[in-house]
């Protein structure tokens, strides 16, 4: 009996003993050197793993960077902040990135944009571009509100108001996951400093953008005669601006008649 | 062969681990929300089970069912050790030497330790009186039934996500009804072997 118990014992602690030396050595044999760098740009980046930078997860990011495979202010969430410690890290200057953030080029809400049929799809902007029409809204380049880039956003930035998406300006870290999102290529990046931005993304002529929308681009060009920088452009019946040209003087905002620049 | 082959079958399909021997729910709920990585998983577990029941066996034969001790009670215990040591051996020794694969199976592979199935397999294997090949080859099938089931129930969540399901069944509860409804038509291939 008394053996018995000892025996077992003996049999577990030596097995485990056994197996704990084994590990022991193999760690030591098998060690894998990691780069010191790698660490250390691994602990500068957010840790959201959002992908925003085209690589699998921070870690990933952090492995290119070490290796050179990658430029030290490829990480579009931590920004100039982040780019300078990491620059410091591997030794080179981290330059200056402007701080961007999304921009919703579409202004029509429910109450402004016409509605051509009742949508009871699925709740999904990829979903709804499928259906004939693409999707409920008569604007077939607007907003269609079901949310495909509030889904894709990791940092609770982006949310549907009034049947269109809006940014909040301050969560926003420009990973870009929303301008992928969207069917429509309705969201862009745009500089933080920005504060006229045309929102609206229809490329209808005036007259249709009228029929469907109340805050349409009607392609008037009367904002391109007002610029005095050569800033703002019409392209295919919609203004664009050139934020490296734009002064925000807002003249063109004060003339627009449909009032979509903002 | 042919009774090789009737292992492995019957492992796979007809006593399938998760679906009627209910083996291996944590991973199989937890991990099988993506097609992609519900396959990283079901790779990892077969890499794992395989060498799990080879070393688990040995362990059985040439020790615990040996002449001199007779501990053949104690195989709970002494599984478990092993295999979360294999596992980490394992880890460390695909981290080293193929670092390609290590990175495929990523965080699955440690995650594997604390799934069922691995000492369901090496405890089946005592149980049924496996020599080592039957016990590998029965390894292979349990495992290559793990990954059959989570890829399957991992392509219809896909879709479940996208579809219009009822609140109070959102989550989990519609995950299970899937999941039973998966093992009821896994009950078809029960009488693929007499």
């Amino acid at each position: 009996m008394v053996t018995g118990i000892i025996l077992a014992a003996a049999v577990v602690g030596i097995l485990g003993i056994l197996i704990g030396v084994f590990l022991g050595i193999a760690s030591e044999k098998f060690e894998v050197e990691t780069d010191e760098k790698e660490l250390l740009i691994r602990n500068e980046l957010p840790g959201n793993n959002c992908g925003g930078c085209g690589y699998a997860g921070c870690d990933a990011l952090a492995k290119a960077i070490a290796e050179g495979e990658a430029g030290v202010g490829d990480c579009p969430v931590g920004g100039p902040d982040v780019a300078a410690r990491i620059g410091a890290i591997m030794g080179v200057d981290g330059g200056t990135s402007e701080k961007k953030v999304a921009f919703v080029k579409c202004k029509g809400t429910c109450d402004k944009t016409k509605v051509q049929y009742n949508y009871y799809g699925i709740d999904d902007c990829k979903k709804a571009t499928v259906v004939p029409g693409r999707g409920d809204k008569a604007c077939t380049y607007g907003c269609m509100g079901y949310g495909s880039c509030v889904k894709a956003c990791a940092f609770d930035a982006i949310h549907v108001v009034d049947g269109i998406a809006v940014v909040d300006k301050e969560k926003c870290v420009a990973c870009g996951m929303c301008v992928s999102a969207c069917p429509n290529n309705l969201i862009d990046l745009v500089p933080y400093k920005a504060e006229t931005l045309v929102q609206c993304n229809s490329h209808d002529k005036g007259k249709d953008v009228k029929v469907k929308c109340e805050v349409g681009c009607i392609g008037c060009t009367i904002c391109v005669k007002q610029c005095e920088f050569d800033a703002i452009h019409m392209e295919n019946n919609l203004a664009v601006i050139d934020y490296d040209k734009c002064t925000n003087c807002r003249k063109c905002a004060e003339k627009c008649p449909v009032k979509v620049i903002i | 062969m042919k009774e090789l082959l009737l292992i492995a079958i019957g492992s796979a399909l007809v006593n399938n681990v998760v679906l009627s021997q209910f083996l291996g729910l944590c991973p199989f709920l937890g991990v099988s929300k993506s097609v992609k990585t519900s396959a990283g998983m079901g790779a990892a577990v077969i890499f794992v089970i395989t060498i799990a029941s080879f070393a688990t066996s040995m362990i059985y034969k040439y020790i615990l069912a040996s002449e001199f001790l007779h501990l053949e009670y104690l195989q709970t215990i002494v599984f478990i050790l092993v295999i979360a040591a294999l596992v980490q051996f394992v880890e460390m020794f695909l981290k080293k030497s193929m670092p390609s694969l290590y990175e495929a199976l990523g965080v699955y592979l440690p995650l594997i330790t604390t799934n069922c199935a691995v000492l369901g397999v090496a405890l089946t294997n005592v149980q049924k009186s496996y020599n080592i090949l039957e016990s590998v080859v029965n390894g292979v099938g349990i495992s290559v039934g793990f990954t059959i089931a989570i890829i399957m129930l991992a392509g219809v969540r896909e879709r479940i996500e996208n579809n219009d399901i009822p609140f109070t069944f959102k989550g989990s509860p519609i995950v299970l009804i899937t999941s039973g409804l998966m093992a009821i038509a896994f009950f078809g291939f029960s009488g693929l072997i007499k």
